[in-house]
């Protein structure tokens, strides 16, 4: 018996460990864009080069964990959730790790006007999938208080959205003079960064889905 | 030894089918979902079915004895293999049936054609106990699963270690189950051969192993058999159809179930209970399906009873009656076969007090020597024979009791039979309904999916063209900024030129320039490209408005790429302004209230 709860303990470890790296990776980016934004070019290559091998952590852990929960046969009812749900977790990873990319490898031209508006979508963005972790804990611990910890995500993400409008807008209405091409290039960085929240409410939506799942 | 063991089959082929098909009462869900592997738990049940039998085995056997004693080796082995020919017949024909009741009906049926009395005490304790084991089974499961429930939901911890606990317990509740499906349950595979098989008591030293323990170890071993051989696919198939519960739910299940059949065969309890000076518990072999039937349905009850299937109780009902029934006549005409024709010995009558009524040569005799003869021989001999008439058992049983049974029990199988028909032909008719009706959404959901991929494919090309028409626009307009930017540069330079051959030179690169900008083969190609890409649309589009020009219609199409007035004067080499008159031109044509975005209306349209 001690056996079987030691690997467990292992697992329960491993799940924590990659939680922990994926909300490392998120401030990150966060960080990173700031550093971008700020134009402080060596903090944000640091950044860069950070990620990526977090990045690297999170898929290892991702796939230990994977190993651990089939060949063990762990939570045989609920395992193919838990997984899903740890891919979306992953997928936030991705996402961060590709959107700071994006940054060190278009160098997209941020008007001095727009920065404090770019400033404030990552915020909230970034601020929506942190909020979403804590619940993440809570599931594996007391499924039925994550509901009402998931408010906090779905209100960022609407504000998110909210700001990344306001940028397009400002962008296609009120800034003739930047060129269109730059102007869709912005437009796709502003979705870039607002799908870091989008991402983060796919996983709150899965995750009362499964708390309902887990207390029937 | 070989002869005993021959006359044995039949109890151990029942020993081997409760071990097939029980052991999934205890263990079915854990494996069945893959919380616990089968080998692991047909060791564990192997184990302790036969530590229950052996170890507290004798409690129920006792009370079976009592109903029946049947005293001999042919009799047991034709009692036995009547209980287990009727489980198998009746499971055939997915009628329910417990080997318990199977097994009371089989020494009832004894009874009866050993002309041996029935108690009908005992008999009416053991049916209470039918009754009682699944309605015992729904209470405790109710009370257990409140308390789990309770302790799950306001205790803190990790939902892995919440599962290694739950799996944990399955193996512990399963090896309390198995020992009490082993203590219980082999007064059905052993019982009836307890009085007759008489084995000399095995001494280890520290312990003595008597002649009945060794008997409920081979029905152990019977069961166990059972259990490795055949319960794996039993066991699947519960876990995943029949009880679709939650492990937690699952080890409620199966704690209550073997509460109630340790309630029921233990002793200890009995003796403890009537201790404190309340009625013995009756110590009598129960069913564990309906124990475990029971205990979901008390589950169900718990949660709020929506659903429950309650015609399940009304089989249970129908268990209780049709399977005695069906288990006591096999056993009767069985008992009936064996002892005319191949001559065996099935028990003979067992009187414990001396006749009470004498025949007609005593009471001659005792007439005579009393002086008290008053009635003539005739007299004697009619009222010997009613008397004998009235008394006979057998005639009774004939008469009555056995055309009674055969009566109510071919209504009862014929209007089962009857219902289970009409139900099969319900069932055909609706599975052929579903079958039908999955094909058609199946092959609807294909149609929308192909649909849907087709769509994607199609709008991927059309962002794509899109694109490739934004960017080719975009190159022919900064192109063409870059140029307009240097003619305004030359003319700016040609101003302070006083040099008239460089003043002439500068003119001839600014009217290139304007050539350029009037003939350009880039802008040709991106028409062209627009026209070819706005085909079906501006067709479309003519269909309506039969008065649009070429000019519009270009309009139209580089509207629809969402570009500015500004970006499309440069595609198309005229100034902003005179994009804006087209603009108004068209809205006049196309009839679009100034209320509209024209962009909006084209995009739309």
């Amino acid at each position: 018996m001690p056996f079987l709860f030691k690997n467990v303990k292992e697992l329960i470890f491993d799940i924590e460990q990659f939680i922990d790296t994926v909300e490392q990776g998120v401030l990150l980016f966060r960080e990173g864009v700031i550093n971008y934004l700020n134009n402080e070019t060596q903090s944000f290559e640091e950044k860069v080069g950070q990620i990526a091998r977090l990045e690297a952590t999170a898929d290892k852990l991702q796939r230990k964990i994977d190993d651990g929960f089939y060949r063990r046969s762990i939570l045989p009812q609920n395992a193919g959730d838990i997984e899903t749900m740890l891919d979306r977790i992953d997928e936030i990873m991705d996402i961060s790790k590709d959107n700071l990319y994006q940054f060190a490898d278009e160098k997209p031209f941020i008007p001095e006007s727009l920065l404090q508006d770019f400033l404030r979508v990552t915020h909230i963005s970034v601020e929506s999938a942190l909020s979403v972790f804590p619940a993440i804990r809570v599931f594996f611990r007391e499924p039925l208080k994550v509901k009402e910890m998931l408010t906090k995500v779905y209100f960022y993400e609407k504000e998110a959205d909210k700001v990344a409008r306001s940028i397009k807008r400002k962008l296609f209405h009120d800034m003739d003079d930047l060129k269109l091409s730059q102007k869709i290039h912005l437009r796709y960085f502003t979705l870039h960064i607002e799908t870091i929240s989008d991402k983060a409410e796919i996983l709150a939506d899965m995750l009362s889905i499964m708390a309902l799942k887990m207390s029937i | 030894m070989i002869t005993t063991l021959l006359y044995l089959s039949s109890g151990l082929f029942l020993g081997w089918s409760l071990g097939a098909n029980d052991a999934a009462n205890v263990f079915g869900t854990a494996v069945g979902s893959g919380m616990i592997k089968f080998k692991k738990a047909a060791i564990i049940a192997s184990i302790f079915v036969i530590l229950g039998a052996v170890v507290q085995g004798s409690g129920a056997t006792e009370t079976l004895g009592k109903l029946g004693s049947v005293s001999t080796l042919a009799a047991a082995f034709t009692v036995a293999l009547s209980a287990a020919l009727s489980v198998y017949w009746m499971t055939r024909m997915k009628l329910p049936v417990s080997t318990s009741q199977a097994i009371v009906g089989a020494i009832i049926g004894w009874n009866f054609y050993t002309n041996n009395p029935t108690d009908t005490g005992i008999l009416i304790k053991i049916v209470t106990t039918w009754f009682a084991g699944p309605v015992l089974g729904a209470i405790f499961a109710v009370i257990l699963f409140f308390m789990v429930k309770s302790i799950l939901n306001n205790i803190s911890f990790h939902i892995l270690y919440r599962d290694a606990f739950i799996r944990s317990s399955l193996l512990i509740v399963g090896a309390f189950g198995a020992y009490s499906l082993g203590a219980n349950n082999i007064a059905n595979v052993m019982g009836v051969f307890t009085t007759a098989v008489k084995l000399p008591v095995i001494n280890l030293g520290f312990i003595e192993i008597n002649s009945t323990q060794q008997l409920f170890f081979i029905g152990g071993l019977a069961i166990a058999a059972g259990i490795i051989t055949y319960s794996q696919h039993v066991m699947k198939t519960v876990g995943k159809t029949l009880m679709p519960l939650s492990p937690e739910a699952a080890m409620v299940v199966v704690l209550s179930q073997a509460i109630v059949l340790f309630i029921f065969s233990s002793k200890a309890l009995s003796e403890a209970v009537q201790s404190v000076g309340l009625p013995p518990i009756p110590l009598v072999p129960v069913s564990s399906t309906q124990v475990v039937i029971g205990s979901i349905i008390g589950i169900g009850l718990y949660k709020g009873g929506k659903e429950i299937r309650y015609k399940i109780l009304g089989s249970i009902s129908l268990g209780w009656i049709s399977t005695p029934v069906v288990a006591g006549l096999l056993s009767f005409f069985m008992l009936f076969f064996v002892n005319n024709v191949f001559k065996q010995d099935v028990g003979k009558e067992i009187t414990t007090n001396p006749p009470v009524n004498k025949t007609f040569k005593d009471r001659f005799e005792q007439d005579v020597s009393n002086d008290t003869l008053l009635l003539t021989s005739y007299d004697y001999l009619k009222e010997d024979i009613a008397q004998e008439k009235e008394n006979s058992p057998l005639n009774l049983i004939f008469l009555i009791v056995i055309p009674g049974i055969i009566v109510s029990f071919s209504i009862l199988c014929y209007l089962y039979v009857k219902q289970k028909k009409k139900s099969v032909i319900l069932n055909d008719k609706l599975k052929k309904i579903t079958e039908e009706y999955e094909l058609k959404v199946e092959s609807f959901k294909n149609k929308i999916k192909d649909l849907e991929n087709q769509e994607t494919e199609l709008d991927k090309e059309l962002k794509f063209r899109q694109n490739e028409m934004v960017t080719m626009a975009m190159s022919i307009i900064q192109k063409n900024e870059f140029l307009n930017d240097l003619k305004k540069e030359i003319s700016k330079i040609r101003t302070t030129v006083d040099d008239l051959d460089t003043r002439d030179k500068l003119n001839k690169l600014s009217l290139m320039i304007s050539q350029n900008l009037a003939l350009d083969h880039e802008r040709e190609k991106f028409r062209m490209h627009l026209d070819e890409q706005n085909s079906k649309f501006l067709r479309r589009l003519s269909e309506k408005y039969p008065n649009l020009t070429d000019n519009d219609k270009r309009l139209i199409a580089l509207l629809r790429l969402n570009l500015s007035s500004k970006e499309i004067a440069s595609l198309l080499n005229i100034s902003p302004k005179s994009v804006e008159m087209n603009r108004y031109r068209l809205r006049k044509k196309l009839k679009v209230s100034p209320k509209v975005n024209l962009t909006d209306f084209i995009r739309k349209f």
